[in-house]
């Protein structure tokens, strides 16, 4: 048997932090751990407190209460020393606007002491990394949103961080530039780089995520590997079914004893069941005739509904 | 310390694009100026009732002035809008404080830069006052660490300032109700005790009027009784400055 990690294990070590801004609690004392190696998750919709979380971990925020150990050390008394090896992307790009791509990272490299030369030969390996390497020479503005956010996980790599915090990395880019991004996180990953990341959503969260907690209101609600959460929190199948717009209130009762639970949500109902198809039999068999209907797997969006009564994108 | 010289080499490697341009500002703007009202005007002050102001010609009068002026300018512009930017627009300082870079740090580079950037074009200014024949003393030089000072005794202050703003709706307010008028009435163009007494006790609480005086008798050669209580005016505005910004810059980017 395996034994239970211990704190030195750990790279991300947090007990009842904290952060409280005057009376506005954004962290409300949550736990967790980051083992080495994986692809940690906090998924939450906004103001969950994740981001707040995810700057305390980078050291540039300090925590009202509780403990948090970031790779073995203290945040308060060693802020540079950890942020020496970690890679940040905010939620944000904070690109230099003023220069052009290759010298965002010549000259982030410098704030890591890293010397010239060494500098050079990083950026050119981690231009190609991210697909930008004909762009070296241009300037950063006229590039597109999932440029901007690939350049900016280069400029985190520039260091070669054994840790990578990602807030939101994909929120906002089209499909194609956030499978893109995805694609390169997962060959980071697989390098053995740990990645700590927050999502609002939830295809993001299953794609990267080996652990995830979920966050609502400065709480963690629940926390496993998307599997899990999904066996825990919902059904195997979700049934989706949309009736005309005033048709929802003669609906009472009708939908009883179908599903395990139904969820009625402005625009569509849900029926979590273990057979989808069964269950859009039987409410066809009742009479109900609804515009449409849905057979799909249950979703980490299902788990979310389930522990908070909300959707995560309103 | 090394941090500080990091975030100094981020300016170094904006400056290499722009350079040119603000060089050339820094000698176009003192020709001009020395050109036009100390040349142009002074030729028609030459001409009247007093023909000099302190025994000097108005041009030699003059660009000690300017001078300090153009310091005080200088630091307005810098710590402004492109401060807000950092902070908030670019949000440059954010991403160097994911990095081992101290709030401390960015505050020793941006204040190295301000230096760096007074003292040269302070520096191009000097060279122009060469040309026009208005240096009439080797302690002249002198005027440049002078009016360096001087531009810290503003850039720090508003530094402070700009780093507790949210938007950047206050900077034209300073520029109209503080620097211009400064620039006007603080003896750059004509001596202040040419003013109503108010405005000169107003004039000689500022540290542009200090500088000024300061410059001027370096410029000239002449003994300046005052020196010693001009600097210290220079020094405590710079001071004041520079412990106000090392609590709203921290204040500001460290929540």
């Amino acid at each position: 048997m395996a034994t239970p990690p211990t704190r030195t294990d750990a790279l991300v070590h947090a007990r009842g932090l904290t952060k409280r801004f005057d009376k506005l609690v954004a962290v409300d004392a949550i736990d967790f751990d980051v083992q080495r190696g994986e692809a940690f998750g906090f998924l939450g919709p906004n103001g969950a407190g994740k981001t707040s979380t995810m700057r305390m971990i980078g050291c540039v925020s300090s925590p009202s209460g509780g403990e948090l150990r970031v790779l073995g050390l203290n945040p308060l008394t060693d802020g540079p020393r950890i942020r020496a090896r970690l890679g940040v992307v905010p939620q944000a790009d904070t690109l230099d606007m003023e220069l052009r791509v290759d010298e965002n990272l010549l000259t982030y490299a410098r704030y890591f002491d890293i010397p010239r030369n060494v500098a050079r030969a990083r950026t050119e390996e981690l231009l190609e990394f991210v697909q930008l390497k004909d762009r070296a020479r241009d300037e950063v503005e006229p590039l597109s949103g999932g440029m901007k956010r690939r350049l900016t996980i280069a400029r985190a790599l520039v260091n070669e961080p054994g840790l990578l915090l990602l807030d939101e990395p994909t929120t906002g880019l089209d499909p194609q530039a956030r499978h893109l991004v995805w694609d390169r996180l997962y060959r980071l990953k697989q390098q053995g780089v740990t990645i700590v990341l927050t999502t609002h959503y939830m295809d993001e969260a299953e794609q990267l995520c080996d652990r995830l907690v979920v966050m609502d209101k400065a709480k963690i609600v629940a926390s496993g590997s998307p599997r899990s959460l999904i066996d825990q929190y919902s059904t195997r199948e979700v049934l989706e079914l949309r009736f005309p717009i005033d048709a929802a209130p003669a609906l009472d009762g009708k939908l009883d004893g179908i599903a395990e639970r139904v969820e009625v949500l402005p625009d569509r109902v849900l029926l979590y069941a273990h057979d989808g198809d069964a269950a859009a039999t039987a409410v066809h068999q009742r009479g109900l005739r609804p515009e449409s209907t849905l057979v799909r797997r249950s979703t980490l969006e299902d788990v979310f509904l389930r522990l908070t009564g909300r959707s995560l994108i309103e | 310390m090394t941090g500080a010289v990091r975030v100094l080499e981020h300016h170094l490697t904006v400056y290499r694009r722009t350079w040119k341009g603000s060089m050339f500002v820094s000698f176009a703007s003192p020709i001009l100026f020395l050109a036009a009202i100390g040349v142009g005007l002074g030729s028609l002050i030459a001409r009247g009732p007093v023909h000099t102001v302190g025994g000097v010609s108005y041009l030699t009068f003059l660009a000690p002035g300017l001078l300090a002026a153009t310091a005080m300018q200088t630091a307005f512009v810098e710590t402004t809008y492109p401060v807000m930017a950092k902070i908030q627009w670019l949000r440059t300082y954010d991403g160097m404080l994911a990095t081992p870079i101290t709030v401390r740090a960015v505050l020793g580079g941006e204040i190295g830069w301000l230096v760096i950037r007074l003292a040269t074009s302070a520096f191009a200014f000097f060279l122009v006052m060469l040309i026009f024949g208005t240096v009439h003393s080797a302690l002249a030089l002198l005027m440049i660490p002078v009016v360096v000072l001087n531009g810290l005794a503003f850039g720090a202050p508003i530094f402070a300032f700009t780093a507790t703003q949210r938007k950047d709706k206050a900077f034209p307010t300073i520029g109209r109700f503080i620097i211009t008028p400064m620039f006007l009435l603080g003896g750059v163009f004509f001596p202040i005790q040419q003013l109503p007494q108010v405005a000169q006790a107003i004039a000689w609480a500022t540290p542009l009027a200090h500088s000024v005086v300061l410059s001027r008798s370096l410029a000239i050669g002449g003994m300046n009784p005052s020196a010693a209580l001009d600097l210290a005016v220079l020094a405590a505005y710079a001071t004041l400055g520079i412990v106000a910004v090392s609590i709203t810059l921290p204040r500001r980017l460290v929540r």
